[in-house]
């Protein structure tokens, strides 16, 4: 069961929803949270747990053998990113340009541009006593955000069982980052707040999920701001709202504090009740 | 000229409502662009007539003739994005996957695959509710690339701020660490950095400063909704004072943001406000610094 939390941009509250949830959940079901927000991953900053385990990341990337090269500049051409370039009497790589597709080293007639391994991020796993969690980390300047996703994804699929609750804290937007973080997911929950921005962010989020045939819900956060344009084009779009979180300055501080909201405000626990229940008899749905 | 980025790290600050109203009280002085490309939201408070539109395309990515193919799946074999799926023998490119980088094409031995262009999103030039100018953009559904959106949308605004002898450029600047803001940041001249005394808020402030330190921008930093956590705020301001950044205002939290984006407004259109008078203070002074 794999559970995707995003929004058309960052935030509405998507982290606040991830970790409260989480938290909630798993007084109910044994849950692992990861955060594939790698550009800014910050649901770590709400939970304290015990360090399991912790790798570097890599791509692969050319490096060029001076001694094999014979100057043919065919690596050149292949390269549809320009990461690789002869200049003079000299072959440059640019890794953070470079997609790892593998073409220059591969086509290289003299074997002179061997693949190697360039860290990008950190991948950190941690148990806190209830939930477990995962998160990655994009080192600055590294630019490109899939492939630390596809294998923080591929490290919770590897290490963690099948019926345990998987959720993903999805990166903000549309493009590939959202694409490569939600493609495996079972349910998306789409989190937008009641105003213009929010139902603007939300129509493209929701594009894009049909685009993809996903099947995803919503959650309005600070219900009660903005005007009710959202829940509007949510009914006539017969799209499902799974709860709506308050607007309210104290669920701002204990945000900006870092703790959880639900163990102090009874509302929002009655609204993430609904959520689990949703993913809980989905669970048991997708089961049989 | 004198190009002014806004960012935030991340999304929720209040970066855009800050832009558009620093846009606003710009009016015809500055070109204003949107290189938020992938939540592209400030044409909802500044009202532009979308005069000018133009496809974008860029990256390419492959499709393989099925006249041609004999199956031979040399290019499955070579594609490192699984990007090729062979289904009762047919092989067939799945586009949201392909990265678009041509190895399959280069060889397949029946030269059946062809490298495409892709439109990725459109751009537009119009003139918004102030009679200023205004470069926006809006990318496809999954497409990639943003940076170079963000590189396009950047180069126009420059050109018309050339042509038209205006002297300052207002860039909201995309969110995160990776490539689109890369693209938004370079050739800046001042960073407007927007955050909020939150855990989050700080921590990603930091991250984004990383980044704007690599290209020796000058920075100034807004802080909004200041009085949520006091605390915070405080070690925000340390920061500021230890990393040389400008400390160009508090804001207070208040729903006033919320309230006049409801009405499709800026702030400062917005009835009268201490926000107001806040930000119409913060906009003297970043013209004060980026000319001194
Ligand atoms: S393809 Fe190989 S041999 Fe030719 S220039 Fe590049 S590295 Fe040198
Ligand atoms: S591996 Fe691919 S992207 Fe990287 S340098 Fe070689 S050809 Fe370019
Ligand atoms: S390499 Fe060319 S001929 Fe072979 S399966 Fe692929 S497209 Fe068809
Ligand atoms: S262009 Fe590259 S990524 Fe796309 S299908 Fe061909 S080998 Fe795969």
């Amino acid at each position: 069961m794999k559970i995707a939390i995003a929004s058309g941009k960052g935030g509405t509250g998507k982290t606040t929803l991830a970790t409260n949830l989480s938290s909630y959940l798993a007084e109910f079901h044994p849950l692992v949270l990861v955060d594939l927000d790698v550009e800014e991953p910050n649901s770590g900053l709400f939970i304290h747990g015990e360090l399991i385990h912790s790798e570097d990341t890599f791509k692969k990337i050319p490096i060029w053998d001076k001694n094999k090269c014979t100057l043919c500049g065919l690596c050149q051409e292949v390269c549809n990113f320009h990461s690789v370039i002869k200049l003079g009497n000299q072959i440059m790589v640019f890794p953070e340009l470079c997609h790892g597709c593998y073409a220059c080293s591969e086509l290289c007639p003299d074997e002179a541009l061997p693949m190697i391994s360039e860290k990008m991020g950190e991948l950190k796993y941690y148990e806190t006593g209830s939930f477990s969690f995962v998160e990655s980390k994009l080192d600055i300047g590294q630019e490109q955000a899939v492939p630390l996703i596809a294998q923080t994804i591929a490290y919770v699929e590897k290490t963690f069982p099948d019926d345990i609750v998987k959720l993903y804290d999805s990166p903000p937007g549309t493009s590939c980052p959202v694409i490569e973080a939600t493609k495996t997911a079972d349910l998306i929950i789409l989190v937008t707040e009641p105003t213009p921005f929010g139902l603007h962010d939300l129509k493209l989020a929701v594009a894009t999920m049909r685009e993809l045939k996903k099947r995803f819900a919503v959650v309005v956060n600070r219900y009660g701001i903005g005007n009710d344009d959202v829940l509007t084009y949510c009914n006539g779009e017969d799209i499902h709202i799974l709860a709506k979180l308050p607007n309210n300055r104290k669920i701002a501080e204990l945000y900006s504090r870092g703790s959880l909201v639900y163990k102090e405000i009874p509302e929002v626990e009655r609204e993430l009740e609904k959520i689990a229940i949703y993913i809980l008899n989905m669970k048991v749905r997708v089961k049989k | 000229m004198k190009e002014i980025v806004v960012v935030s790290g991340k999304g929720g600050t209040g970066k855009t409502s800050v832009t558009a109203s620093l846009s606003f009280l710009g009016g015809k002085d500055v070109v204003t662009a949107d290189c938020d490309v992938d939540a592209a939201d400030m044409h909802l408070l500044l009202n532009p007539d979308f005069a000018y539109v133009e496809d974008f395309y860029s990256g390419v990515i492959a499709k393989i003739d099925q006249d041609t193919c004999i199956s031979c799946g040399k290019c499955a074999q070579v594609c490192r994005y699984d990007a090729i799926q062979v289904d009762d023998g047919i092989h067939t490119v799945i586009p949201l996957d392909c990265e678009g980088c041509g190895y399959c094409a280069r060889i397949c031995p029946e030269t059946a695959i062809t490298m495409k262009e892709q439109n990725v999103g459109k751009w537009y030039i119009s003139t918004i509710k102030t009679g200023g100018i205004m470069v926006h953009a809006r990318l496809g559904i999954g497409a990639e690339n943003s940076g170079k959106l963000v590189a396009r949308v950047k180069n126009e605004v420059k050109k018309i701020a050339g042509e038209s002898g205006i002297d300052i450029i207002l860039v909201d600047g995309s969110p995160g660490i990776g490539c689109p803001v890369v693209s938004s940041l370079s050739g800046a001249d001042f960073v407007v950095l927007v955050t909020e005394p939150t855990v989050s808020g700080l921590h990603d402030l930091k991250r984004v400063h990383e980044l704007v330190k690599k290209f020796n921008i000058k920075s100034g930093c807004i802080i909004n909704k200041a009085d949520l956590n006091p605390e915070i705020a405080d070690l925000i301001k340390v920061f500021l004072g230890k990393e040389d950044i400008i400390h160009l205002a508090d804001l207070p939290y208040d729903e006033t943001f919320t309230k006049a984006m409801t009405m499709g407004q800026t702030i400062i259109e917005y009835k009268e406000s201490s926000l107001k008078k806040d930000i119409a203070e913060c906009w003297q002074k970043i013209k004060h610094i980026i000319y001194i």
